[in-house]
């Protein structure tokens, strides 16, 4: 009898496992499936759109009510934004990296409390950012264009730059450093090693940064203002692809509305390159490690 | 090898410039809104703006109650989608995945969070919208559009997956395997242990990631602001059209200069996002950092 009693709720108990594993099963599987869900919509609302007009002409004139033209003129401004800013942030994110990790001992309070606030600022939203900037702007004078919305993607791909190359430094043998310093190199002579041992992580950084910059609205909507103009000059306001997107979606006229669906779509095997190379450029990072 | 030398405090010097330059960027960013918030801070008080619900810019009535509930409703509503699914995802993907599936899933996560606000936007309006509208609504008898907080949660459950998927893994893959072995050995199943040992022990990093879960939906713009209505209204219900405070300032920026006081009522909309976002994500981290420290 006491066996009995036993087992039976032994076996309830066995039931509820088996109730929880299934049903973590299916979060997992919701989580992940958002992912191809979202893909997808885009892919299928897109493709029908999608043409070689579309990626080889600026807009002609009436663009936005239905006449013809293409959206170069936003892929480029995206790029050359993208790329711009992600630059400029390469070139003062290393460095303090290098900095709080180098040059002042790791576990100091400067580099502590520097590194902590690198992480908060990651999570401070664009349009922060491009609401201070475009005040900024007004103050001195400059009306939206290329350059105010390379000045506040900037702002806001540093803190990806620097906690990127921060946990990539962070796998660095210590080892490495030791053997260079023994060996009488400066602080500067370590440093290139060093960055020399993390070369694909930092593309990576890049690539991250990228993505982000490219992808960024919120920042861009007030600082860089749109144009129908393919972007010539870094004083004057340009279209970028997810501004282009957000505009054309809220037209009235589908066929304009089409084109905003063929620009997620061509927004999206952007996005999807990079993270591929990301990708690629991890697995050679671990590779390089051992 | 003076030149050597040199060469190490010239880039010493460099970067330690750079990154005081960076800093002072933030607290100019803090100063620069404080400052343009405030006139309007100076004219009616703290407690009247926050608690008002009345906007008409026109006016000068700036009550910023529609547009704080407004991110409260959809922040609330993505958080109740979003954790218990990625808590029960991430015990999952720690305790019972395989490794193979665990390195498959995780890059995934990676994709997810690299996808643009905007094309959260777009799926939003073409897939959520209208499954709210014809299938969803009908089925409680509410007639909407489908703009509604409740579709901004969705956009926003999913954006968060990915931080909170993250984090929430790295946390319970410190809980010590001797605790669970011993609960194991107790004669617990493995999901018992699982309640009452590792959600127990990773509680603090779980409570972490949702913390820092919010900061990212609080401050979230542009598919927020594509899907859920944009009407500066209390929300009643799940249903109502929301307005949250990212999007009143990126909605109107471009006209506020010709009403008086206009643009101080949303630089301090943009300073509450700041002291906001930047409290929760301080507080999340310190508590991130300490159990990493720890583990």
């Amino acid at each position: 009898m006491a066996k009995q009693v036993s087992t039976r709720f032994v076996r309830n108990r066995l039931r509820k496992e088996k109730i929880a594993k299934l049903l973590m099963q299916l979060c997992g599987i919701t989580i992940t499936g958002s992912l191809f869900f979202i893909v997808g919509t885009i892919l299928y609302k897109g493709l029908p759109y999608l043409s070689w007009e579309m990626v080889s002409q600026s807009p002609q004139g009436g663009f936005y009510i239905g006449k013809g033209g293409g959206i170069l003129n936003a892929i480029l401004g995206s790029l050359y934004l993208a790329l711009a800013s992600t630059g400029i942030a390469t070139l003062i994110g290393v460095p303090i990296s290098l900095y709080l990790n180098l040059y002042v001992p790791k576990d100091s309070f400067i580099a502590r409390s520097a590194k902590l606030l690198f992480d908060v600022l990651f999570g401070i939203p664009s349009i922060v950012y491009g609401a201070i900037a475009f005040s900024i702007m007004i103050w001195l004078g400059i009306r939206a264009s290329l350059l105010g919305g390379i000045i506040t993607i900037t702002l806001l791909t540093i803190p990806i730059v620097v906690r990127t190359i921060d946990e990539l430094l962070k796998t660095v043998p210590i080892d490495l450093t030791q053997v260079t310093f023994s060996l009488g190199a400066t602080r500067w002579e370590a440093a290139r090693v060093v960055l020399k041992y993390i070369k694909p992580g930092i593309f990576t950084a890049i690539l991250l940064a990228f993505g982000r910059a490219i992808g960024d609205v919120a920042g861009v909507l007030l600082t860089t203002g749109f144009s129908d103009n393919m972007p010539k000059y870094i004083d004057e306001p340009a279209a970028t692809l997810p501004l282009a997107i957000f505009f054309q979606l809220s037209s009235p006229i589908p066929e304009v509305q089409g084109r905003a669906y063929a620009s997620a779509l061509v927004l999206t095997i952007i996005i999807l390159f990079i993270v591929l190379c990301t990708h690629l450029l991890a697995a050679k990072q671990k590779k390089h490690k051992l | 090898m003076r030149f050597r030398l040199w060469k190490d405090k010239l880039v010493q010097y460099g970067s330690a410039f750079l990154l005081i330059t960076k800093i002072l960027v933030v607290v100019l960013i803090a100063v620069g809104l404080t400052l343009k918030s405030l006139p309007l801070l100076k004219n009616e008080n703290l407690w009247e703006i926050l608690s008002s619900s009345v906007w008409s810019p026109l006016r000068g009535n700036f009550g910023f109650l529609p547009f704080i509930l407004g991110t409260v409703w959809v922040t609330v509503i993505s958080l109740i989608i979003a954790v218990p699914l990625c808590i029960m995802a991430s015990i999952y993907l720690v305790e019972f995945a395989s490794d193979r599936l665990r390195k498959s899933v995780l890059p995934l996560m990676n994709v997810l969070a690299a996808i643009p606000p905007v094309l959260y936007g777009v799926w939003g309006i073409l897939f959520v919208v209208p499954i709210l509208r014809n299938y969803v609504a009908p089925l409680f008898g509410v007639d909407t559009t489908g703009f509604s907080v409740f579709a901004g949660g969705i956009v926003l459950a999913v954006m968060i997956f990915p931080i909170l998927i993250s984090i929430m893994v790295e946390v319970m893959q410190t809980v010590p395997q001797e605790l669970k072995d011993a609960s194991l050995s107790l004669g617990a199943t493995q999901w018992e242990t699982i309640v009452s040992v590792n959600l127990r022990k990773a509680k603090p990093g779980i409570i972490a990631a949702v913390v820092l879960g919010v900061s990212r939906a609080i401050g979230e713009t542009i598919a927020v602001l594509m899907v859920c209505g944009n009407v500066p209204q209390i929300p009643k219900s799940w249903f109502d059209a929301g307005y949250p405070i990212p999007a009143l300032i990126a909605n109107n920026f471009g006209e506020m200069m010709s009403i008086p006081m206009y643009d101080s009522a949303l630089m301090f909309a943009a300073l509450l996002l700041f002291v906001i976002i930047f409290g929760f994500n301080l507080i999340s981290r310190l508590v991130l950092n300490r159990l990493e420290d720890h583990g």
